[in-house]
């Protein structure tokens, strides 16, 4: 959390932007307030490549890589054209961006990667990774992941990003130079841990139990859909043998021959666009799992709010229980039951000399307890507060994409009914000449 | 129609036929030849097409013209199938059909008739009439059993599939200028249950029908050896037309079944949006709205699947049965032209009588005139309406696909524009091609 708070800009341009550089900001939906980063660079993922390379374990391997291009924007909107920085990413160095910034920001619902493999597939998928169409919205997820990150008001302004965006070679040292890597483990650790809150805030309960919510809602929403785009398939290439049997059953045929086999390449058409309308749903598909791996970041949220209330609780409750023992010790009384107090029936009580040293230490440890529990309660509220404004942030944010996205849906439907007409009106009318 | 002379068996052919089966053929075909293909002077006129096609003999009420009577020709007879019925007796529970018959034709004496018929009914009926005609072609009943699917006979759907052809088995019958003068095909319609009964007892007996089949069985045993060119382009037609009618009616009961999955799966797919709208707050509203939309086009979906299940299914089904049908009428034309063929064999080679041969031989040669322009007729008549039926049923598929697609992008489009409330929201993205 060293970083939190750091509005430390990055010295790139001058900050003036008018509102037709806004407007003309074909990312105008994901403009943040305050100075981002996005207002200043132009980011995009251009392209994709394959390459081959040796791994961990010295063997061949093929992957992809991804075009990275840069423009800073006063450039453009002077006039000037200037050609893109750009640099190579492969998906494994984005993974280690976002877990850079999951430890460094763990307050911030972070924008999730697309996903590592193909999930929630229909048949004609393949969950090959190496699948252009695959690659291809992976490139697309990639970018958008990147212009959220740098439209946010607090990641944008992280160094470690503007590095990943325009140094090739060094990022990877600089990253790991901050440590992040012994943090990501512990985070994990903690995530998963089970301990109670003794106080939980009821608004991250509820934020909590609404991620979950969205998490299981929107992988069932998925899973559905896509077996029902496997059946859509189905339907429409099984009309692809239509097509195949009027041909060869004009050929029979004088009076009803013209009228079979133009009503039979209406069937091809019909199976065959099936092909383009399935892999447009597929882009809606993946704004739902944005949103699925979302709900993902939002909760981890929830649960690291949740530890450090724990760790303030617990902190707190051993600052009282020290109190105790020294009031105890300096008293004699014994007031609630304890082994020492035990053991000073049983064997005698200890020397005055004893004693003082125990008080002492008991001094020392509850100066520190005092210290621990100011800092936690800092922390927790710092905590609080930035989270609840970014989980404000995201829920407003979720609303509008995904009425988008449903708004989208519509239309692919409307698309898809329309060409449906055309096909069917189009073998009517063959069906009539016969 | 000409009258032409198709078979060019020569006389001077040198096969022999065993002479114990050629025996027993004369025996057994007499009556039956006489009273169908007989050149009686009872008979109007010299024209075989012309000629009374009543099997009773006497019977010669309808001089049925061959001719085709597609258009302004007034139907005289119309008949209905409704109404199933269950029975149940102590040896075995049937459905009848109701069976209703109106007309103003004079060779009948009522002009309505209300009956009740089961399908071993229909079944004589079409029997009767293949027999009296052996190359007319008569439209196809529905099966007796189903192989797939349903077992249970007495399921809804399956008794209202079988209505409905046999409803349409009994109107083209009525429509066929030949067969809708059949004597069988009129005690069908008007005759009471018990005298039904009594009429199926008449006419040739066991031992009649039983000299049928054998005949049948030598006749395909010896095959045919002129066959005219017309009929060997008919029956590769048959072959190529049975093969694609098979193909497309597999492929759209596999329509018919890849639809139905994808109704089952929509009508869990709504639901899913419904769930989530439970969740939120202000994208409540469109989840549910999502939802509805899915939900309406659940029902146009089970729409459209009737409606081809209805429809095309049914036409499809019955072309392939019409396919066998005419292949079997191909080879009842076969028999009959080597029947002549073999008797015209046995004049040359045998030492027997040559006048009773002769005037045999003469009567088969017409019999198998009589059979090939029958035959011709009637398949110019069957391809008509095939066409009309297939194309029909097609036209109407589409038809119902079109309003399907159009019903489902009203719902969408209904949805988008309760959402579009700015304009500054709107995406241009509804024009894709």
């Amino acid at each position: 959390m060293a970083d939190a708070g750091n509005k430390e800009s990055a010295p790139i341009g001058g900050d003036e932007f008018t509102n037709t550089e806004l407007e003309n900001n074909k990312n105008n939906t994901m403009v943040e307030e305050g100075s981002t980063l996005l207002r200043r660079m132009e980011i995009s993922v251009a392209e994709a490549e394959k390459r081959t390379g040796k791994n961990t374990v010295n063997m061949q391997e093929i992957f992809t890589v991804y075009l990275i291009e840069t423009r800073p924007i006063d450039a453009i909107t002077e006039g000037h054209n200037p050609a893109p920085d750009s640099l190579w990413r492969r998906y494994s160095e984005f993974e280690i961006l976002r877990n850079y910034l999951l430890v460094t920001y763990p307050f911030i619902v972070v924008p999730p990667l697309p996903e590592k493999r193909a999930e929630f597939v229909w048949h004609k998928l393949s969950a090959d990774n190496m699948d252009p169409d695959f690659v291809e919205r992976r490139r697309i997820g990639l970018e958008n992941f990147l212009l959220r990150v740098a439209s946010h008001s607090v990641l944008s302004n992280d160094k470690i990003l503007y590095h990943f965006l325009t140094e090739e070679h060094r990022w990877k040292e600089v990253v790991y130079e901050t440590g992040f890597q012994a943090k990501a483990d512990s985070r994990i650790k903690a995530l998963s841990a089970t301990f109670r809150v003794k106080n939980p805030d009821k608004r991250f309960t509820e934020m909590k139990h609404y991620s979950d919510e969205l998490q299981s809602l929107t992988s069932q929403l998925l899973r559905v859909r896509a077996r029902v785009a496997d059946r859509v398939y189905g339907v429409y290439k099984v009309h692809g043998n239509y097509g195949r049997v009027f041909s060869e059953w004009s050929a029979l045929e004088k009076e009803m021959g013209d009228g079979l086999q133009s009503a039979g390449h209406h069937m091809d058409a019909y199976a065959a666009s099936v092909d383009d309308i399935l892999e447009e749903e597929e882009r809606y598909a993946d704004q739902l799992k944005e949103y699925l791996f979302y709900a993902e970041a939002l909760r981890a949220v929830c649960r690291k709010h949740e530890l450090t209330q724990y760790e303030l609780e617990t902190a707190s409750s051993d600052l009282i229980s020290k109190k105790q023992q020294r009031e105890e010790l300096a008293t004699g009384m014994v007031r609630t039951f304890s082994f020492k107090g035990m053991t000073n029936k049983l064997f005698g009580q200890e020397t005055p000399e004893q004693r003082e040293a125990k008080l002492s230490l008991l001094e020392e440890q509850i100066v520190q307890g005092e210290e621990t529990v100011t800092e936690k309660t800092v922390e927790c509220e710092e905590y609080v507060k930035g989270a609840w404004v970014d989980m404000q942030r995201f829920k407003e944010q979720k609303d509008r994409d995904l009425r988008e996205a449903l708004i989208g849906y519509a239309v692919m439907q409307i698309s898809m009914c329309k060409k449906g007409i055309q096909v069917w009106t189009n073998a009517k009318e063959c069906f009539h000449k016969m | 129609m000409s009258r032409t002379i198709d078979a060019v068996v020569s006389p001077t052919q040198t096969n022999t036929i065993p002479a114990d089966i050629s025996g027993q053929m004369l025996d057994l075909d007499e009556d039956d030849d006489l009273e169908v293909f007989s050149k009686d002077s009872t008979l109007a006129d010299g024209n075989m097409f012309n000629a009374s096609m009543q099997t009773s003999p006497g019977s010669m009420v309808n001089q049925c013209k061959f001719e085709e009577d597609e258009e302004g020709d007034s139907k005289d007879i119309f008949i209905t199938v409704d109404n199933p019925e269950s029975h149940v007796t102590a040896i075995e529970t049937f459905i009848t059909y109701r069976v209703l018959t109106k007309t103003t034709r004079s060779e009948f004496d009522n002009s309505e008739y209300e009956v009740r018929r089961r399908y071993q009914d229909f079944l004589w009926l079409k029997g009767k009439l293949e027999e009296a005609h052996s190359t007319l072609i008569v439209h196809p009943l529905p099966e007796k059993f189903v192989v797939k699917g349903m077992v249970e006979r007495f399921n809804g759907d399956f008794i209202a599939t079988r209505r409905k052809a046999l409803h349409k088995f009994l109107n083209r019958i009525a429509d066929h200028p030949i067969l809708s003068c059949s004597e069988d095909f009129k005690v069908f319609l008007s005759a009471q249950a018990w005298e039904l009964t009594t009429y199926k007892k008449q006419g040739p007996g066991f031992l009649s029908r039983m000299g049928e089949t054998v005949r049948a069985v030598a006749n395909s045993v010896r095959g045919v050896k002129n066959r005219p060119e017309e009929f060997t382009a008919i029956q590769e037609y048959v072959e190529d037309f049975s093969n694609k009618i098979s193909c497309l009616d597999k492929v759209t009961q596999r329509i018919v079944k890849e639809q139905k999955e994808y109704l089952e799966e929509l009508k869990e797919y709504g639901p899913t949006y419904t769930l989530w709208s439970g969740s939120e707050e202000e994208l409540a509203e469109q989840l549910k709205g999502v939802a509805g939309c899915i939900e309406r086009c659940c029902k146009e979906t089970e729409e459209q699947v009737g409606h081809l299940s209805d429809t095309l299914v049914p036409v499809l089904h019955e072309y392939v049965l019409c396919a066998e049908t005419l292949k079997a009428v191909l080879r009842r034309r076969d028999n009959i032209q080597a029947e002549f063929e073999a008797k015209n064999e046995t004049l040359a080679t045998k030492k027997v009588d040559r006048d009773a041969l002769k005037e045999e031989i003469d009567k088969l040669e017409d019999r198998v005139e009589w059979a090939n322009n029958a035959l011709k007729g009637d398949w110019g008549r069957w391809q008509r309406s095939m066409r009309g039926d297939l194309k029909s049923a097609f036209f109407s598929t589409a038809e119902k696909n079109v309003d399907y697609y159009e019903k489902c992008l009203a719902v969408w489009e209904t949805f988008l524009l309760s959402q579009r409330t700015e304009p500054s929201e709107e995406t241009d993205r509804d024009n894709t091609p």
